[in-house]
């Protein structure tokens, strides 16, 4: 087997057992980037001599006999809206091309504590807003099962590098799908855990409310071992949630006894592909085989988690993004010549004596905010901004930030109910597998259908996952998307894990 | 002021609470530090930082939410208010909107010189917020350039808002002032105004009397930029009169106008039209998603009810009732704060003599304190010393006249009042010696003993004065009395 075939876990034992070195580790995931990711683009950034550098450093420690963490050693992509301390951490958008943090985000600190060589920050939509990763201001990002089709968003970058077999390991962030969608894409493994299971400080906000980070792997195993090292309460973080974190990868390998998987009627409806639904059928016959009740359920108001996700998400994005204006960091316009451009506008006003005009012009500091940042922002993001401008304002809000509260709340109440018949909802990830780059990126609202069975996961605050299925005709993967009541991650992971032990999806690979 | 209109003013005032660290992040609140050396990613407002609440602040607020009577409800939360400014980072502040830490809360003001009754001013809400930074415009050289000093950015503040209760710029002053005495007495803010820690903005306008039953009100304004409360009160009567000629001379109401916002010029004594920040009043009010809603049970409410120190206007009835001085003398030592309070009690209970100790504090102590521009914990004389001159006078051991030089001399050493006026030769003079001096100078000065017989009591004067010369230890009281005494069986 090479070395890049090897999960995290296998990657564990044979380091230290002393088979392996971290620094050959590090050095295979670097050539094997080197080598396909021209091809690919899931890389933004490729950090080669810090990797090495940390590498060694734990071989060092290793041979010295010295404590290390639980991913000591382990190479892990990191997607770039994480801020990084002393690295470039772009969020894929013009507006931080040159932005260098000064601080390190929670999850990073704690790959370092676990001894994780961080080997490069990958590619995403714009501000994690999209779905293909067609909205990167910085690159494109391929689908390693076939380079004319996109990877998924916004997590693309960090989904094509695990299929591509250039590191065991990848952080993606999920606000209405976006580890999910690009793992079912990619055919690997994602989880968007529990809102509050993983601390957001230092993850550049998209939707506070609904952003969470995740672990994207290859294998059940990896995924329960990632998300052990990444959570757990941080002070820093009001809204991270003060519960001790179970250890994911002692329980991942037990069996559930009784289980009863929820299929949601609403679900298998219009919009489905053929194939999709057919493997995630099959799916749910393994379980069955394995002993699990289906039970058939409904989500009343499962319907309405798309329009109600694209209220919340740009209202809350508006104000995120508000600080993004030029006057502190990121990208400023070129002010000699804005200045010299509105001085000739006025003096075009004065010699038309136009005194509305004049009156209406913009002060050089609005004219600042406003080139800055129609410079910095790419189309979609602008949208999502004039949107959630639009919601919120005053005589709207009622009528759409407040509705769509009330609606969120329905759609909890949902599963609260739901959760009282079944220990897991079992569905698509997606509708469809990954599309053909340039085909949905002049519909908005095609695009944004991609996140169908995805968001109610974010608006109702529950783990989900998405786990490799099946193949359509043409060698696609299909995911699996399981959803569990809050805080339940073990129950996602250890259901995996069973398919896994039945299966081998997670095992194929593209051909490169 | 006018009979033909009353005056309707309502205040908002900021007040920034006296923690240590910020709102939302553990930077420092200190006052003076060099631009942006107390700032983190979190009061920047970087990408990706998170603000925290300082329970401490929150404490503050509900101290002087119990202390101003308002309620606190069970439930709070924050709110973003969006809105564009080079001195605030993350485009919004974070603030409370429609559930405020505390509201409908009332403060009870009066007049020592009785200019006005004694009234209840409504207080609509306390909320706490965040605080901007700092633009300092740096237009010398023609450069128009804008430096940002973020600083201040995060400090905490309590916004109280009163209703428009007050009816004239003595009532607001008299609000303002018994505001200040209740937040430094809580030490939930030292109020410094030079440095920004009370800002005060006012809502004034008009209600012109008139025969028709509906009344007619000027279009409301709001005074921003006032840095003391004289400027307030200033302010405030130069709108009152502004309001009243342009109504006379426009008879624009609050139907055709809306609110408009004017500064106060110190230095030309005028208010004047503000440029507004933003064109609409829009700011996008919604729960801050990043900051958990707080929660505060009945048992907190009740405990910090319980911490609460005694509060000025009770103070003031106690000095007065318990200690028999006039209101005036309460009020004074009252605004002087809770130090000057501690002093004038104990000195009161060590000498037993209320008034006089009240008299020596008002006059000798503060006069001292601003000549020599000290604070009330600085005064040099401690409440013994000062008692043991007292005495002496009561005894009258040391006349008053003299015992203003031993105060002096008291101020720059550490002697006792016995000590020093040991020093300079002063000693209680016999009751025997003062009958023999007196006895000598009628003697010596028959005039003066016909015009005393004729009921010219003046003319002791003059025996006093060759008494002092012959003995400076004479209380000036017994001798006058021995003279008239022995006058009287002359």
């Amino acid at each position: 087997m090479a070395l890049y075939e090897a999960s995290a876990t296998q990657l564990l034992s044979q380091l230290e057992s002393g088979e392996l070195t971290s620094v050959e580790v590090t050095q295979a995931c670097l050539d094997r980037i080197r080598e396909h990711d021209g091809s690919v683009g899931a890389f933004l950034k490729v950090m080669d001599e810090k990797a090495l550098a940390k590498a060694a450093e734990v071989d060092r420690k290793r041979k010295a006999g010295e404590e290390l963490g639980v991913l000591a050693g382990v190479p892990v992509a990191v997607k770039d809206l994480l801020c990084t301390e002393g690295e470039v951490t772009t969020c894929a958008s013009k507006m931080l091309e040159n932005f260098v943090p000064p601080y390190s985000s929670t999850v990073i600190k704690k790959l370092e504590a676990a001894d994780a060589v961080i080997i490069g920050k990958t590619n995403m939509d714009e501000f994690a807003m999209g779905g293909s990763t067609e909205n990167s201001a910085l690159g494109k990002t391929r689908n390693p099962w076939n380079t004319d089709l996109v990877p998924g968003g916004s997590s693309g970058g960090a989904a094509a590098c695990l299929a591509a077999q250039m590191v065991p390991l990848s952080i993606g962030t999920d606000t209405g799908g976006s580890i999910r969608q690009p793992a079912s894409f990619c055919g690997v493994v994602g989880l968007k855990p529990t809102y509050g299971r993983v601390s957001r400080f230092g993850l550049i906000a998209f939707t506070s409310s609904l952003d969470q980070i995740g672990p994207m792997a290859r294998t059940a195993e990896d995924t329960a071992l990632f998300l052990e090292a990444i959570s757990g309460h941080d002070p820093q973080d009001s809204t991270s949630a003060a519960v001790a974190c179970p250890l994911f990868s002692k329980s991942v390998d037990q069996p559930l006894e009784g289980l009863r998987i929820g299929l949601v009627k609403e679900h298998f409806g219009e919009g489905l592909d053929g194939e999709v639904e057919k493997a995630v059928r099959e799916a749910v016959a393994v379980y069955e085989k394995l002993g699990a009740k289906v039970v058939d359920i409904s989500l009343p108001h499962n319907k309405y988690g798309i329009a109600t996700y694209y209220i919340i998400a740009p209202s809350e994005a508006s104000s995120n993004l508000a600080r993004f204006d030029g006057a502190h960091y990121g990208h400023r316009c070129d002010e000699a010549t804005m200045l010299e451009e509105l001085q000739k506008e006025a003096e075009a006003l004065e010699a038309a004596n136009d005194k509305e005009g004049l009156r209406k012009m913009d002060t050089p500091l609005i004219r600042m905010y406003r080139q800055s940042r129609a410079e910095g922002f790419g189309p979609e993001v602008k949208r999502r901004i004039m949107l959630g401008t639009y919601t919120l304002s005053a005589g709207y809000y009622d009528a759409f930030y407040l509705k769509a509260l009330k609606v969120r709340r329905l759609i909890r109440e949902d599963y609260d109910k739901a959760f009282k018949a079944v220990d897991l909802i079992v569905g698509p990830t997606a509708p469809n597998p990954a599309f053909a780059a340039g085909s949905k990126t002049n519909d908005p609202l095609a695009m944004y259908l991609e996140d169908l069975y995805t968001v109610t996961a974010n608006l109702a605050g529950i783990p989900a996952m998405s786990i490799p299925c099946g193949m359509t005709s043409g060698g696609l993967p299909v995911g699996l998307h399981m959803q569990a009541p809050a805080l339940e991650e073990d129950r996602l992971l250890r259901a995996a894990y069973m398919f896994q032990k039945e299966t081998d999806w997670h095992a194929k690979t593209p051909s490169l | 002021m006018s009979d033909d209109y009353e005056i309707i003013i309502g205040l908002e005032v900021h007040v920034q609470l006296a923690t240590e660290t910020k709102l939302f992040c553990r930077c420092s609140t200190k006052f003076g530090a060099s631009p942006n050396t107390q700032t983190c990613p979190v009061c920047l407002g970087m990408p990706g930082s998170l603000p925290v609440m300082n329970r401490d602040a929150f404490q503050l607020g509900l101290k002087t939410a119990c202390a101003l009577n308002l309620n606190v409800p069970r439930f709070t939360k924050w709110d973003r208010k969006n809105y564009y400014y080079p001195d605030l980072p993350k485009g919004y502040q974070i603030s409370q909107f429609d559930l405020p830490m505390s509201e409908d809360g009332y403060l009870w003001i009066s007049d020592p010189k009785e200019q006005f009754e004694a009234k209840k001013v409504g207080i609509i809400r306390a909320h706490l917020e965040e605080d901007a930074g700092k633009s300092m415009h740096d237009e010398a050289a023609g450069k128009a350039d804008t430096r940002i000093d973020l600083n201040r950015t995060g400090t905490p503040l309590l916004e109280i808002v009163s209703e428009p209760d007050m009816r004239s710029p003595l009532e607001a002053k008299a609000y303002l002032n018994e505001l200040k005495l209740i937040l430094t007495y809580l030490g939930v803010s030292d109020c410094n105004m030079q440095e920004g820690s009370l800002r005060v903005d006012a809502n004034v306008n008009l209600h012109i009397k008139s025969d028709d039953p509906h009344k007619i009100a000027t279009p409301i304004v709001e005074i921003k930029n006032m840095n003391s409360f004289r400027a307030v009160e200033r302010a405030l009567a130069y709108e009152v009169t502004r309001q009243y000629e342009v109504w006379k001379e426009t008879g624009k109401t609050i139907k055709d106008a809306a609110k408009t916002t004017r500064g106060w010029d110190d230095q030309a004594q005028v208010t004047r039209p503000q440029r507004e920040k933003e064109d609409s009043s829009d700011y996008r009010y919604f729960p801050d998603p990043d900051l958990a809603p707080v929660i505060t049970t009945e048992e907190e409410v009740e405990a910090v009810q319980q911490s609460l120190c005694e509060l000025p206007m009770a103070i003031r009835e106690r000095l007065h009732d318990g200690f028999g001085i006039p209101s005036y003398d309460a009020d004074v030592i009252v605004n002087q704060g809770i130090v000057a309070v501690k002093y004038f009690e104990e000195l009161a209970l060590k000498t037993g003599d209320a008034k006089m100790s009240s008299n020596w504090v008002q006059q000798d102590v503060l006069r001292v304190l601003k000549e020599r521009d000290l604070e009330f914990e600085q005064f040099p004389i401690s409440v013994e010393r000062l008692a043991g001159l007292l005495k002496a006078i009561m005894n009258k051991e040391i006349d008053t006249t003299r015992a203003k030089d031993v105060f002096t001399q008291m101020l720059d050493s550490d002697k006792d009042a016995s000590a020093i006026m040991k020093e300079m030769g002063i000693e209680k003079v016999d009751d025997s010696e003062i009958d023999d001096l007196a006895k000598e100078i009628l003697e010596a000065n028959p005039k003066a003993v016909e015009d005393l017989k004729n009921g010219v009591q003046k003319a002791v004067g003059a025996l006093i004065g060759q008494a002092k010369k012959k003995n400076p230890n004479i209380d000036p009281g017994t001798f006058r009395a021995k003279c008239l005494e022995l006058v009287k069986h002359m």
